[in-house]
This record gives C-alpha cells, sequence and structure tokens, in this order.
C-alpha cells in the first residue's frame, strides 16, 4: 500500500502525437505513386521503341486520352464525394446522337451551319447536366444507390440511342461535318484542340476540388457523410451537384468525340465508365470516397492509354491483351494502395 | 483453450505484470517503462488523463498493439499477443470506448461474431439468440437480440460491448469509460455486474474519468501520467481530490465557473411549442434566453438527442419553432446554422468531426463561406485556427495535424470550435463532455460559461448531472419523451434529478 506522492511536472503541456501523427510522409509517397509509375512507363516504351518518345506520339496519346480523360475528371468529383456514375459510357452515346440529330436538323433549318454546330455544343453540354441531374434527384431525393440508379440508366440511354439510330448510326450531314472537324483534328499553337480542352477542364477541376467551398463539401461528405451533415452542409445540393458536373464533362467529352468519326452508333462509347472510373482509381482516389486528386487522375488516365499506345507500337504482348494489361495495372495499383487504408 | 466448458466451472481470474513495458509509435515514445502488477479477483481503477498512455497499455493487454519491449505476463507466464482473438483466448476482453460493432448485423450476431456456434455446418441460431438474450438480460438492455445494431443509440451500443465480454466467458475484463454514455441507473446496473463478477473471480480493470465512479468501485487505483506510472493506492486511502492531483500532477481548482446572472428582462432568443417526434418526444415546450445556459437531463433514450435531431430536420417532427420571435422551419442542420443554430453531436467520430481531414478543414466547415473570395483563401482559414488553436486552449504538435492526431479532450475542443465557429445565437451541445479528462471538462466548463457570459444562448444535453449542477441556470428533466420536471439553478441536486428522471419523485412537474 504506497502513499501516492502527486509529482510536479508540467509535461502535460507536452505534444502527443499519435499512430496518425507521422503518416503524412508515406501519404505523400503514395500520392506521387501514379506519376513515378507514368514515368516508368514511357522510360520502357521508349527503351522498346524508338518510335514512342515522339512528339507525335505523344500528342497522339494525349488526344486519344482526352475523352475519358475529361469525363474522368467528372467522375473524380462523384467517386470523391463517395457515389459512381456507372452510365457515362451510354449518356455519351446518347449525346451524340441527339446532338448530330440536332445538329442536322440546325443545318437544314437555320441555313446558319456554324450557328448549328454551336447549338449542337451547347446542347452537349446541357443535355449531359440535365442526365447528371436526374442521377442526382434519383440519388438524393429517391434515396437510390447510385450504383442502382446509373445502372438503370446504363441501359436506357443506350437503349435510346439504338432506338433513334434505328439499330444502325445516326451520321452528321458531309458539309456540317467539315466545318466541325477541326474540333478534333485541328491545333493551336502545335497542340490538338483536345488536349487543350482536357487541360482546361482539368485545371478547372483541380481549382473546384481544392480551392472552393463546393469542392471541399464533396470531400467531407465522402470522408464522413454523417459528419457533413450535421456540420450544415447541403449534402443532397452537393451531391446533385457532382452528378450534373460529369454529365457536363460526359457532355464535353462527347462533343470532341463527335467530329472524329462524325457519326453515333449502338457501340460509341462502350465500355468508357470503366475507363473513367479505372483513371480515377489508378490515379490514387479511393473508391470509398473522401480522398482523392484530380491530378492524380489526369495521370492515371493517360497511363491507361499509354499503356495501350506502348502495346500498338510493340509486339511484345499482343494488341489484343490490353484490357488485360490494364486489368492488370489496376489490380497492382489497388495492391500497392492497400496499406494506407487499413 | 476449452473456454466453451463455461459457466458450472469456477474461473479464477488472471493475475497481470507488466514489466518496463515500452510503446514507440515510430519515433515518439507513448509509454516509458511501465510496470506494475494485478492481483487476481480485484477491481482496479486506472487513471490518467487523455494521452496519459491508458488505452495504449490496455491496448497491448487485449492484444491490439504489440509492445515495443518489456514483458507482459498472465499468471506469471509470459505472453506476447498477435491479436486480439489470443488475447481472448486467454480470457482478456478489452471492450473500446469506440466501439467495434458491426452496424448491419444484429445484436446476436455481434456478440458471437468470430465465436459463432454451430451445428454441423450450419449456424446455431436459436442457441446464440437465447444466449444473446441472457447476457443482454445481465446488462439490463431490454431489446430483442435480433435487432440490428444501427437501430441503436449510443448507450445501448455500449452495453452491446459488455455483453459480448460477457459471452466470451472473460477472466479479465478491460473497460474504457463505459459509463461515459450511460444514465444513472444503467450505470448502477452495470456496477452491480461488476460486483458479480468479482465476486466469480474475474480481474476488472476499470477506465474512466468519472472519479466518483472509480472511489465507487474499485479497490485499487493505478495512475499513469505521460507514459509513466505515478502511484497507486488503495481506494480507501484517497480522495477523489487526491486522485486528481496525481492525475494531472497540480492541484485542481475548482472545477466550475461562477453563475453569471441571466439578465431577466431580454425576451428568449430561441423557443419551442408543442413540439412533437413522433415515437420520443410528445408536445414539448421550452424557451431559452441570450446568456442563459439549459441543461437537459434524463435517461438515455428518453428521447433529448432524438428532441433536437427533430428540431434540426433529421428525423420527421412536428411543433412550433422561433428563433428571436420569428418563426421558422429547419429542414437540415443547414437551414438551423443559416438562422444561427447550431448543434454539436454526442457522436464526436461518427457525427461531430472529419477525423482524417486537417484541424483547419474541420474547423471551417460549417462556415465556409466566409472564407470564399470567391476561391477559398487557405490563409485566412489557417489565421482563424491559430486563434481558435489559443482561444479553445486545443493542443496540437503540429497546425497541420489531421483532427485524429488529437487527444480525445483536444478533439473535443476542436468540435466545439467547429460548432461556434459560425457564431450562433444558440448552440446545442449534447454530451460536451464525453470521453473528456478533468482537465478538458474544466476547460469546456469554463468556455461555456464564457460564451453564456458573452450572450450565447446554450443547451447543455448531459448524461453527468455533476455537469448540469454545477453549469446551468435551469435544468429540464426529460423522461419518456415528456419533460418530468424543470429545476432552477437554486434547486438543482443530484437525488432531485435523478428522481425526476426516473419517475420516482412524488414532485408535480
Amino acid at each position: 500500500m504506497s502513499t501516492p506522492e502527486p509529482s510536479r511536472s508540467d509535461a502535460n503541456e507536452a505534444v502527443r502525437p499519435r499512430e496518425t501523427g507521422h503518416a503524412s510522409w508515406q501519404e505523400r509517397i503514395q500520392s506521387y505513386g501514379p506519376l513515378a509509375g507514368l514515368i516508368l512507363l514511357c522510360l520502357v516504351g521508349t527503351w522498346l521503341n524508338s518510335d514512342f518518345a515522339t512528339p507525335d506520339n505523344l500528342l497522339n496519346v494525349l488526344t486519344r486520352t482526352a475523352f475519358i480523360g475529361i469525363i474522368a475528371v467528372g467522375m473524380c468529383f462523384v467517386i470523391i464525394s463517395g457515389g459512381i456514375d456507372l452510365s457515362v459510357g451510354s449518356m455519351a452515346a446518347l449525346i451524340a446522337g441527339c446532338v448530330i440529330m440536332l445538329i442536322n436538323w440546325a443545318g437544314a433549318a437555320i441555313g446558319s451551319p456554324l450557328l448549328a454546330v454551336l447549338l449542337g455544343a451547347a446542347a452537349a453540354i446541357l443535355l449531359g447536366a440535365f442526365l447528371g441531374m436526374i442521377h442526382g434527384l434519383l440519388i438524393t431525393r429517391g434515396r437510390i444507390e447510385p450504383f442502382i440508379v446509373t445502372l438503370g440508366t446504363l441501359g436506357i440511354y443506350r437503349a435510346y440511342l439504338t432506338y433513334f439510330s434505328g439499330g444502325g448510326a445516326i451520321t452528321l450531314d458531309n458539309a456540317l461535318a467539315d466545318l466541325y472537324a477541326p474540333v478534333y483534328y485541328g491545333y493551336f499553337l502545335g497542340i490538338p484542340i483536345p488536349v487543350w480542352v482536357f487541360l482546361c477542364v482539368a485545371v478547372a477541376g483541380g481549382v473546384i476540388l481544392n480551392r472552393t467551398a463546393f469542392g471541399r463539401y464533396v470531400q467531407a461528405i465522402g470522408s464522413n457523410e454523417q459528419v457533413a451533415r450535421y456540420a450544415a452542409v447541403d449534402v443532397d445540393g452537393v451531391k446533385l451537384k457532382t452528378y450534373a458536373l460529369l454529365g457536363a464533362c460526359v457532355g464535353v467529352a462527347t462533343l470532341l468525340y463527335v467530329p472524329r468519326l462524325g457519326s453515333a452508333s449502338p457501340t460509341t462509347g462502350l465500355l468508357w465508365e470503366l475507363e473513367a472510373i479505372a483513371a480515377v482509381i489508378v490515379g490514387g482516389t479511393a473508391l470509398k470516397g473522401g480522398a482523392g486528386s484530380i491530378a492524380g487522375t489526369v495521370i492515371g488516365a493517360i497511363l491507361l492509354s499509354v499503356i495501350s499506345n506502348i502495346l500498338n507500337l510493340t509486339s511484345i504482348i499482343s494488341v489484343y491483351l490490353n484490357a488485360a494489361v490494364q486489368g492488370f495495372v489496376i489490380i497492382a495499383v489497388a495492391l500497392l494502395q492497400r496499406s494506407r487504408r487499413t | 483453450m476449452t473456454s466453451q466448458a463455461g459457466e458450472s466451472r469456477v474461473t479464477p481470474g488472471l493475475a497481470v505484470s507488466f514489466e518496463n513495458v515500452v510503446k514507440d509509435f515510430g519515433t515518439v515514445r507513448v509509454l516509458h517503462g511501465i510496470s506494475f502488477d494485478l492481483e487476481p479477483g480485484k477491481v482496479y481503477g486506472l487513471l490518467g488523463e487523455n494521452g496519459a498512455g491508458k488505452s495504449t497499455l490496455m491496448k497491448i493487454l487485449g492484444g491490439y498493439q504489440p509492445q515495443t519491449s518489456g514483458v507482459l505476463r498472465i499468471n506469471g507466464r509470459p505472453v506476447s499477443f498477435s491479436s486480439s482473438r489470443d488475447a481472448e483466448a486467454e480470457g482478456v476482453v478489452l471492450i473500446h470506448q469506440e466501439f467495434n460493432l458491426a452496424d448491419d448485423l444484429s445484436i446476436s450476431d455481434n456478440i458471437f461474431l468470430g465465436h459463432e456456434k454451430k451445428r454441423g455446418f450450419l449456424l446455431d441460431n436459436a442457441a446464440m439468440h437465447a444466449e444473446a438474450g441472457r447476457v443482454l438480460r445481465k446488462v439490463g438492455l431490454t431489446v430483442d437480440p435480433a435487432v440490428k445494431i444501427s437501430r441503436l443509440i449510443v448507450a445501448e451500443k455500449q452495453l452491446v460491448e459488455i455483453a459480448k465480454a460477457l459471452a466470451r466467458n472473460a477472466r479479465l475484463l478491460i473497460m474504457d469509460e463505459p459509463t461515459a454514455t450511460l444514465t444513472p441507473s444503467e450505470t448502477s446496473r452495470l456496477f452491480r455486474l461488476i460486483e458479480e463478477m468479482r465476486a466469480d473471480g474475474v480481474t476488472i480493470i476499470y477506465i474512466s474519468h468519472k472519479l466518483d465512479e472509480v472511489e465507487r468501485i474499485t479497490d485499487e487505483v493505478i495512475v499513469l501520467r505521460d507514459g509513466r506510472f505515478v502511484g497507486r493506492s488503495q481506494t480507501r486511502d484517497i480522495t477523489r481530490r487526491q486522485m486528481a492531483n496525481m492525475m494531472i500532477g497540480r492541484e485542481v481548482t475548482d472545477l466550475f465557473p461562477e453563475r453569471a446572472p441571466v439578465p431577466q428582462e431580454t425576451a428568449p432568443i430561441f423557443r419551442v411549442t408543442d413540439f412533437t417526434v413522433p415515437g420520443w418526444a410528445e408536445k414539448l415546450s421550452f424557451e431559452v434566453r441570450p446568456g442563459e445556459i439549459l441543461g437537459f437531463a434524463g435517461l438515455v433514450g428518453a428521447g433529448r438527442t432524438e428532441l433536437f435531431e427533430g428540431i434540426l430536420g433529421l428525423r420527421k417532427a412536428s411543433g412550433k419553432v422561433e428563433i428571436a420571435g420569428k418563426p421558422v422551419v429547419f429542414r437540415s442542420p443547414r437551414a438551423a446554422a443559416d438562422h444561427g443554430l447550431t448543434y454539436l453531436s454526442e457522436d464526436r467520430k461518427g457525427k461531430g468531426l472529419h477525423i482524417d481531414f486537417t484541424l483547419r478543414e474541420n474547423l471551417t466547415l460549417m462556415a465556409l463561406k466566409r472564407y470564399v473570395r470567391p476561391l477559398l483563401d487557405p490563409a485566412a482559414e489557417q489565421r482563424a485556427l491559430e486563434e481558435a488553436v489559443k482561444e479553445y486552449g486545443i493542443r496540437t504538435g503540429s497546425l497541420r495535424n489531421k483532427a485524429s492526431a488529437l487527444s480525445g479532450g483536444n478533439q473535443q475542443k476542436l468540435a466545439l470550435a467547429k460548432v461556434l465557429h459560425p457564431e450562433p445565437k444558440v448552440v446545442v451541445l449534447d454530451e460536451p463532455t464525453r470521453g473528456v479528462d478533468i482537465g478538458a471538462k474544466r476547460d469546456i466548463y469554463f468556455l461555456i460559461a464564457r460564451l453564456a457570459a458573452q450572450g450565447l444562448a446554450v443547451i447543455v444535453i448531459s448524461s453527468e448531472l455533476l455537469e448540469l449542477i454545477g453549469l446551468a441556470h435551469r435544468v429540464v428533466v426529460m423522461r419518456a419523451g415528456r419533460f418530468s420536471a424543470e429545476v432552477d439553478g437554486a434547486h438543482l441536486t443530484e437525488q432531485d434529478l435523478i428522481a425526476h428522471a426516473t419517475g420516482t419523485a412524488n414532485v408535480d412537474a
């Protein structure tokens, strides 16, 4: 039975870091992981084929990345907020079809091909945002899981496109197609237009995510929706906006895509949703939401198209195995990121 | 281990000894060579401020973390647990302060999680249901074991955790703040249970900031401070004040500030009339004046939290709410905040703070509009954080820390700073000192009093009656969805409040 002797010390003023206090350097290294992977991949590509590192090829890769990349930026918001959208590929197809029909009709009715194309461009973005808003309403007001809502619309959008096209293709009128073509094939300051658009969307996305109240709310909701709700965040409104934003991104991506082929068919945008989601995940965003980055997403999108580019340029692995290689990369990335989720 | 052999066998408690136990997290040493012994069949109070190392030491004992160096002996035999399962096989069960329950599974599923009873290949649900019912009755929870955890309130989850430990035939039971969410009658029942277990020879380690409880039920207290063993004493030989002094390392002056008078002539800033939350609150009316601290006492399940969730638009509700004389209807906490009412949840990690966010992001989340110009201004946010850290006395190593790096008491101060950051006119604090050490508690009491003195209307919901008695100008007691009494500060006593809360008072409300 010892008598306690209160010892005097001000030690309770001392800092008491916890286990989590010094994890930040690990996180920092992991946030550079996708970039390191991309650089490594580029080195391998250069080593395997001297054509890889040419400006032409690299710009080609970036141009092809643009569609998925732009959608992935929007997808990044949805995933960080804790949601998902499976419908973006079908949505792109439906928007493409509708926009082509609108431009064809307007070209004939208005008489000004330029006005018709501009009208189509505006319609593409508005239609995308509108469809995204419907997702948002069903998810927030209707209280349906995002997975289910967008699984439903995935089928609906593509079926409507197939119906509109009669099972074939909806094609842009030749005169209009020529006017519209530079949007995909044109250059500005030596850089293809789609790459500029991709860059703008990515920068805007980064600013919105990191430097606006909306972006902070998106992260807060994905990190813990209940806490966000109790902290007076308009959870439903913010979620709605993430889906509308993604829809608008799909609209922009479609705008770039339409002049490439000048038509929309039931196979347009097939599996885009998976590529966009993969880009976000490869870029280091957790599928459960909360934390993620636009830069990572952009790198993820580029990384995936570099893989297919390298397979195209070399004959070591069959091009047919492209999807398999991408799949392996996705799983490898998930394995590398495992540690920070425990 | 044939721990299933079960109840008829007398299971002696475990003797434990820590020998020079050290724990490092990275480069930071949190336990500096702790040594002490515990005898079987006694109830030990483990005391210390937040961050003193109690939880870390107990996690080592419970198999959740390995020690960096030193020896842990159970019944004289050195052991090293690689998981909580290993520890449980030895009869060591730790009940966490943060619950380890799967929300979507039933109570019974949770109680037997990882230890399912089987008949052949199939689960023996009937047997588990019956056994779960038995342990639930023991802890005094009258809920069907088939109910999902997500439908329970915090206090009920705590009771389920205790029931789970009972079902595991614990021979050394570690309880970390078990009564933090319990009301007096539930607490008494828990104490009777602890008595029974001690009579059965179970060793119990009881961690609590509530020194009156420690005084009531422990045989001996052991005090840690800053990762070191400070001293131990037979409980009957030491006063509460001495315990507190040992924990803090200095004199504790009065815990509560002076009660400032409320200006009588001011009109109520917040008035609720005939407010009904179906199933929880029945036609309740109350009002608060600027500068007043109104306490809400009552048992768990009395409907206090639910009443305010109803007012905030988080539950279906009806009734009249006025702020500054103007009628308002809140559809969400957002709307409430816009009208100058904010709410601090009792569930800090689940509803109060973003644990993975930085201090800055947590602080400004409710008042983010203030930093929009039109892009966010992180520098201004950081300045606000620096001020808040000073004003609220938040102790943090770095201002760039995440909230998870703070101790419980400092997290709570941050949560308070967060709900006060939008500069509300009325603030509702639900269990503002839950799981917080004495030092931080005192800070929070003085803070609340200061805010009230500046004209803020404060509503404090608390299960700690002493807190309401020490702090509030008026206390309303809720029982089964109704107000059973309203008591003003001059007449507040613990006995009275308990009597009203349990319905044993013969006074008309």
